[in-house]
């Protein structure tokens, strides 16, 4: 019988909650990498044993652990990550220049076709892949050193390269975003790299419409039509037909537009999620309500999905990585809080019901879909 | 033989208990120790000093003999206590929290 494996990665460790097909009873491992902040864990599409987990602190610097049984069992893989040549400078808070410096690994991305082949994007934003399985890695540099690089600036969490989407229909287009830098795209599989962010327009930079400085939280596509990405930008949802050559507006009628995650269902691609989350001031849920929001047109027309989700009294938010779909029938979708709770819906998101709700806040959620 | 004491999360990761030992060949100072230390453990590397400018890591302290030597140069000959085994080289993650 199929099954459903959630990747979860939190503030003090990782775990991972397996169940059958009827996602009702979950079995709980972890924390594995107890007390070190795990902010992504991601299974390789090629090979669903093979798991990939970025393990950082304040003190010892970043890990990356590597499992070969579905994360019953870890090991430490490569954590050299350097940028190539001299790193140069971007963009500081204080508007003055301020030297690259590697920070941590905010996301990890299996490649499609080859289980040890993956991509990491860092803090200070770079883009590294390794291709013996996380031994070792090697920065794509041609995106760091984009004209643009100097101009780059950090969000409040830092300039992260957070979101990495490669494209199924071609090998060599890969989708990056950073904080706050914007999206940028590669046709030649990482050589050279431009940005695509026509059509955004940030009010907190000079330029509203520039062609980077946007703070983009996250971007999603659809495998079946990889022309069409869906984005939840600092504020603004925001959906491109045209493989980011440009942008408009489906915000719609959500009470809010600012947010973090973006997903969209495995089997309707014109069917997407997000938490709207009340502003940048204040980084929790409006009104105390925990809600989803669908729309089932590609966005502009939205409905809240309630049922099962605290409804009173509830102020967390919703990371930017911790939204995942499974591919079941009926698609499940699952999203972690900054309050501990995985929330799982079997049924595309009508109905919701915690999994866990006493876990460190939580960073990620990826779920592997098991035969 | 040199005695090591770890922080727990490093203790871990090197999949070790207690005081690690180890024989260093010539002077001994925080480099060579650390040196035999990350040789012996590789998963440590990039834990303790940076991988490539082989600096210390901003939040981690290194004592010995109730000394804090983490400002010393990292070729200074350590205690001769350290370096008979009497007294333990101690890897120490900076006091943090509150």
């Amino acid at each position: 019988m199929s099954g459903v494996r959630v990747l979860v990665g939190t503030r003090k460790g990782a775990f991972v909650l397996t169940s059958d097909g009827k996602r009702e009873r979950w079995d709980v491992s972890g924390p594995h990498f107890a007390g070190w902040e795990i902010f992504h864990v991601k299974g390789s599409p090629v090979d669903q044993n093979r798991l990939y987990a970025s393990q950082s602190s304040g003190w010892f610097g970043q890990l990356i652990q590597r499992s070969n049984d579905g994360g019953k069992t870890w090991e430490p893989v490569g954590n050299k990550f350097t940028y190539e040549g001299v790193p140069g400078t971007h963009l500081w808070y204080d508007g003055t220049q301020h030297p690259w410096e590697f920070k941590r690994v905010w996301h990890l991305e299996p490649s499609l076709t080859d289980s040890d082949t993956v991509y990491a994007g860092a803090e200070d934003a770079a883009l590294f892949r390794s291709a013996d399985g996380g031994q070792t890695w090697e920065e794509l540099s041609g995106l760091r050193t984009h004209s643009s690089g100097p101009r780059w600036q950090p969000g409040a969490g830092g300039m992260c390269l957070h979101t990495i989407v490669l494209d199924p229909s071609d090998p060599k287009r890969i989708y990056i975003a950073i904080s706050a830098a914007g999206v940028f795209r590669t046709d030649d599989a990482g050589k050279t790299w431009r940005p695509v962010n026509h059509g955004l327009k940030s009010g907190s930079i000079p330029d509203p419409t520039a062609d980077v400085g946007h703070c983009v939280h996250r971007i999603a596509m659809h495998p079946s039509r990889p022309n069409v990405l869906f984005m939840q930008k600092h504020w603004d949802i925001m959906r491109s037909d045209d493989a980011g050559e440009s942008w408009r507006e489906v915000s719609g009628n959500l009470p809010t537009d600012f947010g973090f995650p973006i997903d969209v269902h495995a089997h309707e691609p014109e069917t997407i999620y997000v938490v709207p989350i009340k502003s940048d001031s204040e980084h929790f849920v409006p009104d105390g309500k925990l809600r989803v929001y669908r729309s089932r047109t590609g966005g502009n027309e939205w409905e809240a999905l309630t049922k099962g989700l605290p409804q009173t009294d509830c102020y967390v938010n919703v990371l930017r990585d911790a939204m995942a779909v499974d591919s079941l029938d009926e698609c499940g979708v699952y999203f972690g809080t900054t309050g501990g709770q995985v929330y799982a819906s079997a049924n595309a998101g009508d109905s919701w019901a915690p999994i866990v709700r006493d876990l460190p806040a939580i960073f990620s959620v990826e779920v592997q879909t098991l035969p | 033989m040199i005695r090591i004491v770890l922080p727990q999360h490093l203790r871990t990761l090197a999949r070790v208990n207690g005081e690690v030992v180890l024989k260093v060949e010539g002077p001994v100072t925080q480099r060579s120790v650390l040196d035999v230390l990350e040789a012996t453990y590789p998963t440590l590397r990039g834990t303790i000093r940076d991988h490539v400018t082989q600096q210390r890591r901003a939040f981690i302290r290194f004592f010995a003999c109730e000394q804090d030597l983490s400002l010393e140069s990292p070729d200074a000959r350590l205690p001769d206590a350290v370096a008979i085994g009497e007294e333990p080289f101690l890897v120490v993650g900076a006091m943090a929290g509150g």
